[in-house]
């Protein structure tokens, strides 16, 4: 760093520093989704517990009422983002071949997106009834 | 320099191998919930899976796994937030997750043995 005084505050040195150029967004993002599913946990487990010994017209019905959709879509919006995030840094971590990581990373948002997506695509369907 | 493989240590490592575990566990959560989307032949196939002994096991250790990294991150959060660092803290906190995530595992399946079975 300069010895000569700069104006630049400290926060504007750092923000968009890191690898990825967005500096501590995705730290951010892991913790926040990580809240999201702790406050979600005990409502998910209740939903869970309400669907079993049922048959396949009992937990339809449960899974497309509103609230329970609703609760289930964030769930499965803030895993999804969550688990993204947390396997990019695995990748990070341990694959070293550059071109290997980057493929690795772009099927990791492929399976998330599709895995979520296809989720939330199912749990609508439950609440049209169609 | 000598190493000692602490108890903190190895569940930094589990904390990232529950968490991989549950990725690709959300294989399952989607298989679900499109089978209930699909229809009764559907629903009967994956209810085939998890009541077979080997869907058991998986589903139970899915169990462990999300409430143990749900339990692990939720004393990484108190690490960010700059307690519990102290090493008596962090060692009781670590055992915590621990017999946490495996005491809320048993007892989560009891419920769910005692309500599945009463329908």
């Amino acid at each position: 760093m300069s010895t000569k005084t700069s104006i630049r505050t400290p926060l504007n040195r750092v923000r968009g520093l890191g690898s990825a150029h967005h500096g501590t967004s995705d730290f951010f993002r892991q913790r926040l989704t990580a809240i999201a599913m702790a406050l979600l946990f005990i409502p998910v487990i209740v939903i869970i517990m309400s669907l079993l010994g049922r048959n396949q017209a009992g937990a339809a019905a449960i899974l497309g009422s509103p609230l329970v959709a609703i609760v289930m879509i964030l769930f499965i919006i803030a895993s999804v983002w969550h688990m993204k995030i947390g396997m990019q840094v695995v990748l990070e971590d341990y694959v070293t071949d550059e071109k290997t990581k980057l493929a690795a990373i772009i099927a990791n948002n492929f399976f998330s997106a599709a895995v979520g997506l296809a989720s939330i695509y199912a749990i609508i369907k439950l609440s049209s009834g169609v | 320099m000598t190493y000692r493989w602490t108890l903190t240590m190895a569940m930094s490592i589990v904390h990232r191998a529950t968490g991989v575990a549950l990725y690709v566990g959300t294989l399952l959560m989607a298989w679900w919930l499109i089978a209930t989307a699909s229809g009764p032949g559907a629903y009967a196939n994956i209810q085939g899976f998890t009541s077979s002994w080997i869907g058991r096991v998986v589903v139970f250790g899915y169990t462990w796994a999300l409430l143990h990294h749900m339990l692990g991150g939720l004393r990484h959060l108190i690490w960010d937030l700059g307690y519990g660092f102290g090493p008596n803290e962090r060692e009781w906190l670590t055992r915590a997750a621990l017999i946490g995530s495996i005491t809320l595992t048993i007892v989560v399946w009891i419920v769910a043995y005692a309500v599945g079975g009463g329908r």
